[in-house]
């Protein structure tokens, strides 16, 4: 099985490619990038005007699978990423059951084998059942194939027990992920803290909710010298605190999400639930230090945090409604738009956030197109306009705090394993 | 200009030329309340519901006689024998009232927002009778009704609105509401309970009732519920009547004819004294009156809007 | 809109109105027990007027009132436009007094109808007698005016403009032409 990629604008931060040239893909791995290779492949793509990198590789999605089929399934969400140029996806642990010991992380790997048209890797919780009590045994969890451990959606609230986690984590040679948020201060929270919460009636999360857990982690990391990474960062002084513990030598990552640099709180003021997460859309000051943090680099990686819900969970009193949007099919686009269009990054510089540096933290031979890797390659139409609406989502479930939006670019080709696992 | 808005959900939504139309169409409404036979056919054949889901006697009552003399039917749900009890989501109870060929609903609701979900929802109107910490804004019209009745105008009045701000909507209706017709409107709270941002409104703040009082022509006195929300500090309570407590002792220090106002039911003793309450500045029952002729002139101005768009 | 002649001048519309007294008095021998009630808007300002010429005659007051019938309309649920509530102003006991009702076109009948049910809401007066300084015709009820100021035959084309000085600043009656010829008596300008 072979695919030969023709005359697409090949970017490749790895190896400091951005040029027209050809991808030849073989045995499921990149074969070779060079200009004007003649060989006679299975299939041959046209990829002129287009642009082909590697597969986008998403730290942050919610697979819902076990638990919640009505949400999402390993099959449904793995067709959205597919659909979204997305080709490994790292699973969050927050499932029924949590990714908490070795049986659980079997039965999803099963699921994986059966349904997954992307690479679906893993993620297990740093305490049993996420509730911030007692550790899962994280060498175990490793040994079963995780990649990476977090409470996604909680923060372990113990110092000690997160330092515990953290030196556990470092023996296991695994990435520990931080969703930093300090509930004591967040509470009840649905919506930024501001002008907004309070012309809305609604309760606010503060950004030193999410900034001081940044702190905290990150002075857990450098006292166990473990890795950590910083999920979902929206605010300024988030950004700040981990550019800041980079520079000391700290071994601390992040990601943001599109809506982080795209959408503010005033999204909120029709109460569209489709625009409820957490962290929540924050301010015009915060957007802009979270573009300014993506384009010097201190934020290392987007991820969509993808986070389906039903209509039932979402169309209801906003304060009743569920946190959380779907984001795979969309991150790309919104990026294009948002960061490319809007000379923030430029494509390598867009790559490298999407693909590079995700697979590096995960420790990944993908993201790049490095002969000899894994051949996950993304063919993209970078000029061609599209509107989001629901019937046009594969995703289970359709809320989106993008629907209506007129986005830029398209996914032409996602080919994963050196298989096409989608076109359009 | 008339008015075209399908709902009343907040007095942030509307703009001073259609806060002005209500309140002079409410001045032609009193005078049936004054006749013989209160009731013209206006809305004769319309049916309005009143959807509570909050216990509330006297907004409640204020519409369903508001209601009920313009000639329309009103029907009143009570959300405790109703299928919402059963967990019936609030969009599907609108779209089941809206099937009835109800005209108006008229909704008291817990969450914020969730009277602009409702309107969104639906071709029928909806009015907000009060919606979480978001907005009251018949109550902040009829305040405002009441206070230029007395005053004459409201541009450059200097009204105070004194108690717990934070979380509530008849606070944020009034805010809206008077920065727009042009007065000039201080809240007075312990710090604790002033919002985030709130002064980006427009209005002032302070901590310091006294200073407060004596340049005020008129004060919104908010009832205090000191059990409504876990998790935020609260004043103890007669330390709060002690430092913000409106008493004769404080009114005297302000201006003589200043206008006493309150959304009511009054405690006692807690954010008001008695002596204030039952006293010659106090408008609390005028209030009342003017409620009823405020609620008329919207469910007349809304179910007009909605015939002329048919 | 359209303006085709003009019908009565400032003197033309005072001497309609002191005729118009003249007989209201006598067909209610005298002006005790009487009160004159003007529909908004100019119906109250020719009320006004006549109320003056009586009290000129008879040396007496006479009681007079403002109906605004918005709220008992027939057409209030067609879109003919949002009407303007305004107040009503009868500060005084209608029961057992004979009732000047007043307005300044009479046209499809149809305000006149609305006026004697808004009348009836607020008591039972021994009778009630209409008076328009302007009759124009084309009647949709069985309704007659009891004092015409002047029959003016018109088409369904055009409308009948009644300019008073407490208004418009200018006292005259002048026939427009509708532009587009909305023959509809609900969109009418005058009398709905």
């Amino acid at each position: 099985m072979s695919i030969l990629i023709k005359g697409g604008r090949v970017i490749d931060p790895e190896n400091k490619i951005d040029a027209i040239l050809d991808v030849l893909i073989e045995n499921n791995k990149i074969s070779k990038v060079a200009k004007n290779i003649n060989s006679s492949a299975d299939t041959v793509i046209d990829a002129s005007n287009k642009i082909v990198a590697p597969g986008i590789v998403d730290m942050h999605v919610h697979l819902r699978e076990p638990g919640r089929e009505d949400k999402e399934t390993v099959a449904t969400a793995t067709l959205a990423a597919a659909k979204g140029g997305v080709t490994t996806v790292l699973a969050m642990p927050n499932t029924q059951p949590a990714m908490d010991c070795p049986e659980s992380v079997r039965l999803l790997q099963e699921i994986i084998r059966k349904d997954a048209k992307v690479n679906v890797l893993i993620c297990g919780t740093i305490t049993k059942g996420r509730l911030g009590q007692e550790l899962s045994d994280i060498a175990a969890l490793k040994k079963s194939g995780v990649y990476a451990i977090s409470d996604d959606g909680c923060s372990v609230d113990s110092d000690e027990l997160m330092l515990e986690a953290l030196k556990k984590a470092k023996q296991a040679g695994l990435l520990t992920i931080c969703h930093a948020e300090d509930k004591k201060l967040s509470g009840k929270g649905v919506i930024n803290l501001g002008f907004n919460s309070t012309r809305l009636g609604l309760r606010g999360i503060s950004n030193e909710s999410e900034y001081k857990r940044v702190r905290r982690d990150i002075e857990l990391a450098k006292n166990s010298a473990a890795a950590v990474h910083i999920a979902h960062v929206s605010c300024r002084e988030s950004v700040e605190i981990i550019a800041k513990a980079k520079k000391t030598g700290v071994q601390v990552t992040c990601e943001t999400a599109p809506h982080y640099f795209t959408l503010t709180e005033d999204a909120l003021l029709g109460y569209d639930t489709n625009m409820k997460m957490n962290p929540p859309l924050r301010s015009k000051e915060d957007l802009i230090a979270i573009k300014q943090g993506l384009k010097d680099g201190s934020i290392d990686a987007i991820a969509s945090d993808h986070a389906p819900h039903t209509e039932n969970e979402k169309d209801i009193e906003f304060e009743r409604a569920e946190f959380g949007v779907v984001g795979l099919e969309t991150e790309l686009s919104v990026s294009i738009t948002e960061l490319i269009n809007k000379q923030v990054l430029d494509w390598p510089g867009l790559i490298t956030r999407f693909c590079l540096n995700p697979a590096r933290i995960l420790g990944l031979d993908r993201g790049r197109l490095t002969a000899g890797s894994f051949a996950d390659v993304v063919i993209i139409s970078d000029q061609q306009s599209w509107i989001v609406d629901k019937p046009a989502l594969v995703s289970k479930s359709k809320n989106s705090p993008f629907l209506g939006s007129c986005l830029k670019g398209l996914v032409d080709y996602t080919i994963c394993n050196g298989i096409i696992a989608y076109q359009r | 200009m008339g008015w075209t808005k399908k709902d009343l959900l907040g007095l942030e939504y509307l703009t001073p030329e259609e806060i002005e139309l209500i309140l002079d169409t409410a001045e032609s409404f009193k005078e049936v309340s004054t006749r013989e036979i209160k009731k013209v056919p206006a809305l004769r054949g319309k049916t309005a519901v009143n959807l509570f889901y909050e216990p509330s006697t006297r907004t409640r009552v204020s519409f369903e006689v508001a209601a009920k003399r313009l000639s329309a039917d009103v029907i009143n749900i009570a959300t405790e024998t109703s299928s919402v009890r059963k967990g019936e989501t609030l969009i599907d109870t609108g779209k089941n009232i809206q099937a009835l060929k109800a005209d108006i609903i008229i909704m008291r609701h817990n969450y914020s927002g969730a009277a602009n979900m409702l309107a969104r929802a639906l071709d029928i109107s909806v009015v907000n009778a009060g919606d979480g910490w978001h907005e009251h804004p018949t109550q902040a019209l009829l305040d405002i009704f009441t206070l230029k009745e007395k005053l004459g105008k409201i541009k450059g009045l200097n009204v105070a609105i004194v108690g717990d701000i934070a979380h509530s909507r008849v606070a944020r209706s009034n805010i809206w509401g008077l920065t727009k017709l042009g007065a000039n409107v201080t809240l007075c709270a312990p710090e604790m309970l002033l919002p985030v941002g709130i002064e980006l409104t427009g209005a002032k703040t302070s901590s310091n009732i006294d200073e407060v009082l004596k340049k005020a022509d008129a004060v919104n006195v908010l009832r205090m519920q000191f059990e409504r929300d876990e998790g935020t500090a609260f004043p103890e309570q007669l330390d709060y009547f002690k430092k913000f407590g409106i008493t004769e002792e404080r009114l005297a220090k302000a201006k003589k004819d200043i206008v006493v106002m309150h959304p009511g039911p009054i405690n006692r003793g807690i954010e008001m004294s008695s002596e204030v309450a039952d006293g010659k500045n106090s408008v609390i029952l005028e209030q009342v009156t003017n409620g009823i002729a405020v609620r008329m002139a919207v469910l007349f101005l809304i179910s007009q809007a909605r015939e002329a768009k048919k | 809109m359209k303006e085709k002649a003009k019908i009565l001048d400032e003197e033309g519309i005072n001497r309609a109105i002191m005729r118009i007294a003249h007989e209201i008095i006598e067909k209610n021998k005298g002006s005790a027990g009487l009160c004159v009630v003007g529909i908004r808007n100019r119906g109250v300002y020719i009320a006004q007027r006549i109320a003056a010429c009586i009290k000129q005659i008879e040396g007496m007051d006479v009681l007079t009132g403002a109906l605004d019938i918005t709220l008992y309309r027939d057409d209030l649920a067609l879109a003919s436009g949002q009407p303007l509530v305004r107040k009503t102003e009868i500060d005084f006991d209608i029961n057992a007094k004979n009732l000047v009702l007043v307005d300044d076109v009479l046209y499809t009948g149809r305000t006149i109808r609305a006026a004697l049910d808004a009348l009836i809401d607020f008591g039972r007066p021994k009778s009630i007698q209409l008076a328009v300084l302007v009759d124009r015709g084309h009647r949709e009820l069985p309704i007659r005016a009891d004092f015409v100021g002047k029959n003016i035959p018109t088409s369904n084309k055009e409308s009948v403009e009644v300019r008073l000085q407490e208004v418009d600043g200018i006292d005259e009656v002048a026939i427009v032409e509708k532009l587009g010829g909305d023959s509809s008596p609900c969109g009418a300008q005058n009398d709905v």
